[in-house]
């Protein structure tokens, strides 16, 4: 929390005094305004005051009162000044944070979580600095300095305006003390509520087969009820705070009235019309003290959510970075378009067992690699090290004959083109999405143009109203999920790498598309290497070298005739998928 | 205190939906209405203390002016108990009091005389009235509190309960709705209306209404009972307060302008941020960082200036609240001073005034609070209701066929069927087919082929627009839903799995299946051995840890529809998420599935589809092909082009 506060810059901190002087005076002057008041009061009761000397006073009470509000006009300002530039610059460090981060970060943070890091816990510190330079700042001053005046006033009635801050202050704890448990349950119900909705609508089709609709409403009206219960309860509990809080400061002003009765009462004639006057002021102070000391309690309440945002987002920027970025920018290696693993082993930082375990190959230029295996067998996180997504645990990759870890990463992508097996569709048009990171200008129009037709994008792009230029929108949800593919596919493709890298690119494709695609591809670059990990035998069957992965290890290497000689989990893939004839006549 | 990042959700017609909202409260109506009287009450009550407040700084008043009168230097002379000396310095000080103007100095003199005589001349006080007084204010303030607290309880008591209904009703009418809903809606869309928009409905509602009801009643009340007061004082505190508020008026047109900006500008930045931190992978290697760093600095700052704008604005609100307090406030002290020095109207009514000012100004507030609160409940409740008012599944009440699962043999007929998603687009033309019991039918296309349309119309998920589909010599126009669906058995490839025991799972919709019954289907589907591992076996719960695999689901689904036992199934072949060893598992557990039954498979191996006794063949929706594999081969189409595209070369 104060880690965060502590990146204020020295000019900020000139502000964040400059408002707190600001808002000292501006407390001085309001807490003026009753004493006016009280002048007021005992000039009407003395029957040699004149009109003038009333006016004079109800004058000061509106400059004290003008005067506070341009004081807090500027504080104002000043806070809002501070918590969005605050906002802003948490943002951008968190956002270049993330930027910086590699796939083992992501994955750990997950990456719905680390927009709200961004977004939502930003805002909430936002608020509470906007919130709290004013209240933070004011409510205690106002609390002090209001009980400061009326200690000196009269004690009796200080007495009465402290029990009554005590009385609402026990109030609300109790009430918090029973409700913020609850509040967690309620947040859990509400969850269970959408959980089973959701379920009732992505299982709509199979609750209709079985005619489980009433078995599913009675699961709904269960939470249904469990959170309307919950619920129920809190709010009683709060419905009890409203009149308590009206009681007190009503039963505050009563109580001061009665206590002053007393005093004038028993008092001297002359001391009369000053305790009559505190009357008039204290109803005034006692309120002020009260509704500082409610601040205060919301400020508390506020106070634990804040410190869950300014957590979340420090861990965020605490992170340790797994990847470091290398040092080689450019240089002309002896090799080009090679890739190769020596005895690379893998596993996740925290994790005992191995993902992979002493991988060895090379693929050189122009070779087509692929990779097959069942689910877990290491395929994707395999060709996950050539970019760095992660880095081997032991053992080497190199790219053209360096490490990958020595190369700046950006050398290092320059010579790669990734393509996902889910596509990723930024919003802008065609065009931007094919040059994505085209920065420095090199990807041609003609580039582009040629990829879309590799990528055999060509078909639907021509038929879309504005050609390259139509509009992609976010998240690339006016475009199929297969065309979406085409485009990421292009996208690789328009950067000219030496090295293709497709994670299971191809399965999003029909089996039509994909063979024409990869046919393309062969003809358009018979330099480039490609990396192709798939599942369909049918995308890799032609492949220069398959590579088969089970449960980390290397069970076989070979062209598809070798392996289906070879390799029985090979073959059991194959044939899982292919019937005998199928498998001879390829 | 005004919410930041609130959006301000404008409804489409505020008055059809609040009218609406409130007839659908009709329940609760006489609660409502007592909890409404209540407030009002409450706020009545709250009114006349003021009131009484003044009378008791009256009385208190009373006590500040010596009784100095012929009567009283009357009866201090004739007082026998009183000596001569002490008459005397009276005397001297009455002369002295003649001359002084300085009321300090005479009151100082006062104190200073005999005590005897001071107590004739103290100021007399009305002790008893006062007694009554304040036992009267408590009283009032306690009972106003209890109708407070009371009316608070019926308001919770009807939220809750209305918003638990409106669960309820939107969860039934998710089951009653056609499939077609939710294939053209987002899950999410859905959801957001049963929790986000509920709970606006509830929370609001709750607040404003009776807000709103304690505010128009103080409002009105207030200005009456000001009138009521002192007429003059009642104008002065009005202007003063008007001539507020227009100013704030002024200034909250000025910021609403940011406020929309902030809200466009935040959704911008989150779209963006959300979009780059999904496609990491893909940022990264397109070396797209520095691009992507520079887009969300110049988005960072365009919300920072509107940002800045709309804080700046919003906290405004607060001082400036406070200076239109104080601007009454000293309106009504300056003015209600002249008054009393003419002797109009005594020093309580300032007092009684100064608690009107407030009284005046906070429901006006309060009041716009409230209206812009219950905007937001119309928006939510009209996405609520338009959900609500979807057009249900048809009325089955005429349909009086009906087939037992028993005895049904398994025969299909397609006759000419016609088909459309849409009423202008026909996807399915003229489409005949006719199946035996006990066949296999394959079903076949590329990806978004529409395959799961025919199983949309078996299931009739969705009517078809002519033609006819017969099951064992019946129409499924004269059958209804449920009675065709007691007759199919839908293995689906997304593995619906629900929150839940593996038995629960199982058994589903048939709580008279016995656990030996759910034992047997496990073990011929090869799920015994499995769940015998898991901790608690058949209670072992189904989460989203790793603890059960994609396959382990897929077999659990096919149990359960082991357990259904129709004569018809419907089946779709698990692709390739699975890994190799299960996915045979699991093909062999569709194999036992199959046997007996007539089968429609959305088929994705080769093998599946040669065997089948029928294959459709379906492209964009139609079926355009049918017939067995070597027909099929032969014709040299579609099919042929198909299957041959995996092995060209």
């Amino acid at each position: 929390m104060l880690k965060l506060l502590s990146k204020f810059k020295f000019t900020e901190y000139l502000m964040i005094i400059l408002s707190v002087i600001l808002m000292y005076v501006q407390v001085n002057l309001e807490l003026k305004i009753p004493d006016y008041m009280k002048e007021i009061t005992e000039l009407i009761n003395t029957d040699s005051s004149t009109m003038n000397d009333i006016l004079k006073q109800g004058l000061y009470m509106l400059g004290c009162s003008f005067g506070g509000l341009l004081l807090a006009v500027i504080g104002g300002f000043i806070a809002a000044y501070l918590s969005s530039k605050f906002s802003f610059n948490l943002r951008n460090r968190i956002f270049k944070k993330v930027q910086s981060f590699s796939t083992s970060e992501i994955k750990k943070f997950q990456t719905s979580s680390l927009i709200t890091r961004t977004t939502n816990d930003v805002t909430q510190f936002e608020m509470f600095i906007a919130m709290g330079l004013s209240m933070i700042i004011r409510a205690p001053l106002m609390a002090f300095m209001a009980v400061g005046k009326i200690l000196n006033e009269n004690i009796e009635m200080s007495i009465l305006v402290g029990c009554c801050v005590l009385t609402l202050l026990i109030t609300i704890s109790i009430i918090m003390f029973i409700v913020i448990p609850r509040f967690e349950k309620v947040q859990k119900l509400i969850d269970k509520v959408n959980g089973v909705t959701r379920e009732n609508l992505t299982g709509i089709r199979v609750i209709k087969a079985f005619n489980a609709e009433d078995y599913q409403t009675n699961r709904f009206e269960e939470v249904n009820n469990d959170l309307t219960n919950t619920q129920l309860f809190n709010q009683r509990v709060f419905a009890v705070m409203n009149p308590i809080m009206t009681i007190v400061m009503n039963g505050l002003t009563l109580g001061i009235y009665i206590i002053g009765t007393f005093l004038i009462l028993n008092a001297h004639m002359i001391d009369r019309i000053d305790i009559f006057g505190s009357i008039m002021v204290f109803t005034q102070y006692g309120m002020q003290v009260i509704m500082s000391f409610l601040m205060l309690a919301m400020i508390f309440m506020m106070w634990p959510r804040v410190t869950v945002a300014a957590k979340r987002i420090n861990e965020v920027l605490d992170e340790k970075l797994s990847i470091e970025d290398g040092s080689i920018k450019y240089v002309e290696t002896e090799e080009v378009g090679t890739v190769e693993f020596r005895n690379v082993s893998f596993k996740y930082p925290d994790a005992d067992e191995y993902l992979l375990n002493n991988i060895s190959f090379k693929a050189n230029q122009g070779d087509v690699i692929a990779f097959i295996g069942s689910t877990g067998s290491g395929k994707s996180t395999l060709i996950n090290l050539v970019p760095r997504f992660y880095d081997a645990t032991e053992g080497e990759v190199l790219v053209d004959g360096i490490n990958v870890k020595e190369y700046k990463l950006e050398t290092l992508y320059n010579k790669i083109g990734y393509i996902p097996q889910k596509a990723v569709m930024f919003t802008g048009t065609v065009e931007s999405n094919v040059a994505y990171g085209n920065t420095d200008n090199e990807i041609t129009i003609e580039d582009i143009n040629t990829a879309i037709e590799i990528a055999q994008a060509n078909e639907f792009v021509s038929k879309m109203d504005k050609g390259i230029d139509s509009h992609i929108a976010r998240g690339g949800t006016n475009i199929s999920g297969g065309q979406k593919q085409r485009l990421s596919i292009a996208r690789a493709i328009a950067r000219k790498p030496e090295i293709y890298i497709f994670d299971d690119s191809f399965s999003a494709l029909d089996y039509k598309t994909d063979s024409v695609l990869r046919k393309a591809l062969k003809e358009y670059t018979e330099e480039s290497t490609m990396l192709i990990v798939a599942q369909r035998i049918g995308t890799i069957i032609n492949a220069d070298k398959i590579i088969v992965l089970d449960d980390g290890e290397c069970v076989g290497m070979g062209t598809h005739k070798e392996l289906m000689e070879n390799c029985e989990v090979y073959k059991e893939i194959a044939l899982s998928q292919l019937s005998k004839e199928e498998l001879e006549n390829a | 205190m005004p919410r930041h990042g609130k959006t301000m959700e404008k409804s489409k017609d505020f008055k059809g939906s609040m009218k609406r909202l409130i007839s659908s409260l009709k329940n609760w109506h006489v609660l409502l209405c007592t909890s409404l009287i209540l407030a009002m009450l409450s706020a009545i009550i709250g009114l006349t203390a003021p009131n009484k407040l003044s009378d008791f700084t009256d009385l208190i008043s009373d006590g500040l002016k010596p009784n100095i009168n012929e009567k009283t230097i009357n009866q201090i002379m004739e007082d026998k108990n009183i000596n001569e000396k002490d008459k005397a310095e009276f005397i001297i000080v009455m002369d002295e009091i003649k001359k002084e103007k300085d009321t300090l100095k005479v009151y100082k003199k006062i104190d200073s005389l005999p005590k005897k005589v001071f107590d004739y001349v103290k100021p007399k006080v009305n002790e008893s009235k006062i007694k009554f007084l304040a036992i009267l204010l408590i009283s009032l303030y306690l009972v106003s509190a209890i109708f407070n607290f009371i009316q608070n309880l019926i308001m919770t008591y009807i939220s809750n309960n209305f918003a638990k209904t409106l669960r309820s009703k939107i969860s039934n009418k998710i089951n009653i709705l056609p499939l077609k809903y939710f294939d053209e809606h987002e899950t999410g869309d859905i959801l957001s209306r049963v929790t986000n928009d509920v709970d606006t409905v509830g929370m609001n509602l709750n607040n404003s209404l009776s807000t709103l009801v304690t505010s128009i009643t103080l409002f009105i009340g207030s200005i009456i009972m000001m009138f009521y007061t002192n007429w003059i004082m009642a104008i002065t505190a009005m202007i003063a307060s008007l001539i507020g508020f227009t100013f704030m008026g002024l200034i909250l047109g000025k910021s609403q302008k940011y406020f929309v900006q902030r809200q466009t500008e935040l959704g911008n930045l989150n779209g963006y941020i959300e979009e780059i931190y999904s496609g990491h992978n893909v940022v990264k290697t397109c070396n797209g960082t520095k691009d992507a760093i520079l887009e969300f600095d110049y988005l960072n700052k365009k919300l920072y200036k509107c940002n800045m704008m709309s804080q700046f604005l919003s906290g405004l609100m607060h001082p400036i609240m406070g200076f239109v307090g104080n601007f009454g406030y000293v309106a009504v002290c300056v003015v209600g001073a002249l008054l009393v020095m003419n002797n109009h109207i005594t020093f309580g009514v300032i007092v009684a005034f100064m608690i009107y000012v407030r009284l005046f100004t906070n429901p006006l507030t309060q009041m716009a609070q409230a209206m812009t609160n219950l905007q937001s409940v119309a928006a939510a409740s009209e996405r609520i209701f338009e959900f609500l008012d979807e057009k249900e599944l048809s009325n089955q009440d005429h349909i009086n066929g009906s087939l037992d699962r028993d005895k049904v043999k398994g025969k299909i007929e397609f006759k000419n069927v016609k088909f459309g998603y849409n009423n202008d687009k026909t996807i399915i033309n003229n489409f005949s087919a006719m199946t035996q019991p006990g066949q296999k039918i394959a079903i076949v296309g590329p990806t978004g082929a529409g395959k799961t349309t025919l199983v949309n119309l078996l299931m009739k998920f969705y009517e078809i627009d002519s033609g006819d589909i017969i099951i064992d010599g019946v129409s499924i126009n004269n059958l209804t839903r449920e009675n065709i669906h007691k007759l199919f058995i839908m293995v689906l490839q997304d593995t619906w799995l629900f929150d839940g025991t593996i038995r629960d799972n199982i058994k589903f919709n048939n709580p008279d299946v016995s656990d030996d019954e759910i034992w047997a289907a496990c073990k011929t589907v090869g799920l015994s051995h499995f769940i015998k591992t898991l901790p608690g076996g058949l209670d072992a719960k189904i989460d989203d840890s790793d603890s059960i695999s994609q396959g382990q689901k897929q077999l659990i689904t096919i149990a359960r529809g082991m357990i259904e036992n129709a004569p018809f199934l419907i089946l779709d072949e698990a692709t390739s998420n699975v890994d190799t060893r299960t996915e045979e598992l699991v093909q062999k557990a569709m194999d036992k599935l199959m046997k007996g039954r007539t089968s429609f498979i959305i088929a994705h191996r080769l093998s599946t589809i040669k065997n089948a006794d029928l294959i459709l063949v379906l492209k964009d929706g139609d079926i355009i092909e049918q017939g067995d594999h070597d027909t099929l081969l032969s014709k040299n189409g579609f099919y042929a082009e198909l299957y041959n595209s995996q092995f060209k070369k």
